[in-house]
């Protein structure tokens, strides 16, 4: 399991466009993945908890992978919400 | 984390604030004890729990107002700290001396109610420990069949949502899809509802957001729901071993409360928000009393017991 606590680059934020593709992202994989902010976790294989959580740029959050491909997970789902479009 | 100021109270109870500033009233309040300061206006102070909200009742301020000037001062000095989250007139009482100058000094909120003190009290109690209780979120459905709140519970793309749309078509109602907030009230009485933003949404593959409230009418959602039944859905394992009895019961454990897990493969020609609907209505009939499995087993081991008999005859 590897943890990391990183900040939204992506200038909108995760809104539902991009919460969708996140989702899409991190389905990709087998691990689980969760992302946690201000106490809040949710699955990030699920979009309405990725939305519940209302993630805006220059917030930060943690992510949680869990599994057999859990750094290749990581890895690209950082890329994701650094991505700046 | 959770906060709660004493904006929010005076919002929820419609408190009147004395203080001449309006900003005093974000100071957060961390604990659901109340104190009532009798034993402080007397001078004792060794055990004041200045992060309580102190109430003050008719009685604290009469026996305060036949004080002499100096140990008025004194009293309500020390009765109001940086870490005092507020401090509550029941009954619509008149300020007492010293008290708003002192407070506003420090930042200390002066609220006032026309309850009654035991009334506001235990208004304020069960307010607080609502608010302030422990809050988790669990990736999950919740839904209230005949008034049983079960939470349905398994990975990703399963079928939860879709046993769920299935289940509102049935009559009963949504309270959470997806990520579900459930709050310890008190000792085993686990509440749950869904985040303000996703609120009544179901999310389909294939169709995409749906709003459940305004599709089937308001009779199909509900706003938060305890939580007395879990069902775990995953895909059916040729190697693990179902329950075939339902004997046995196993538990989950959110915060301190045990409550009963049921896990249900999934395959495809098992409907599964049939099998819901029946294990919450199989759950209810257990509680009252009526365990059709236990029934079964001891029927069953009288004939097993009365036919070892015959053979003796």
């Amino acid at each position: 399991m590897i943890e990391k606590t990183v900040v939204v680059k992506r200038k909108s934020g995760l809104q539902a466009r991009p919460a969708a593709m996140f989702v899409q992202e991190a389905n990709r994989f087998n691990s689980d993945v969760f992302i946690e902010r201000e106490g809040k976790k949710v699955n990030a294989k699920s979009i309405m908890g990725i939305m519940s959580l209302a993630i805006s740029t220059n917030k930060e959050i943690t992510i949680t992978v869990d599994g057999n491909d859990e750094e290749a997970a990581m890895e690209s789902l950082i890329a994701f919400i650094n991505e700046e479009e | 984390m959770v906060k709660v100021n004493a904006k929010d109270l005076m919002e929820e109870f419609d408190l009147e604030l004395l203080n001449k500033e309006e900003d005093v009233a974000f100071r957060p309040i961390t604990t659901s004890d109340l104190s009532r300061p009798g034993m402080e206006m007397a001078g004792f102070f060794t055990y004041y729990p200045a992060k309580r909200i102190q109430l003050l009742g008719k009685t604290e301020v009469s026996f305060y107002n036949q004080l002499n000037d100096v140990d008025k001062k004194d009293r309500i000095e020390r009765l109001c700290t940086y870490d005092t989250p507020a401090i509550v007139l029941s009954r619509g009482l008149d300020c007492p001396k010293f008290l708003i100058e002192s407070a506003s000094k420090v930042g200390v909120p002066i609220l006032r109610s026309q309850l009654t003190t035991t009334r506001l009290s235990s208004l304020l109690t069960t307010y607080l420990e609502r608010e302030l209780a422990p809050m988790t979120a669990m990736h999950g459905v919740l839904v209230d069949i005949y008034g049983i709140g079960v939470l349905i519970t398994g990975s990703s793309g399963v079928g939860k949502s879709e046993t769920a749309l299935d289940l509102v078509r049935r009559g009963h109602r949504l309270v959470a899809d997806d990520s579900v907030e459930i709050k310890q009230e008190h000792d085993g009485v686990l509440v749950g509802q869904a985040p303000e933003l996703i609120r009544h949404l179901l999310e389909i593959r294939g169709l995409g957001i749906i709003n459940v409230m305004t599709l089937f009418g308001a009779g199909s959602v509900r706003p938060f729901k305890r939580i007395v039944l879990s069902i775990h859905l995953e895909l059916w394992d040729q190697k693990k071993q179902y329950d075939r009895l339902g004997i046995d019961e196993d538990k989950i454990k959110i915060f301190d409360t045990e409550i009963t897990k049921m896990t249900i493969p999934v395959r495809p020609g098992r409907n599964i928000a049939v099998i819901i609907e029946v294990a919450a209505m199989n759950f209810r009939l257990k509680r009252m009393g009526i365990n059709a499995a236990q029934q079964f087993t001891e029927q069953l081991s009288n004939v097993i017991d009365e036919g070892d008999r015959d053979e003796f005859l």
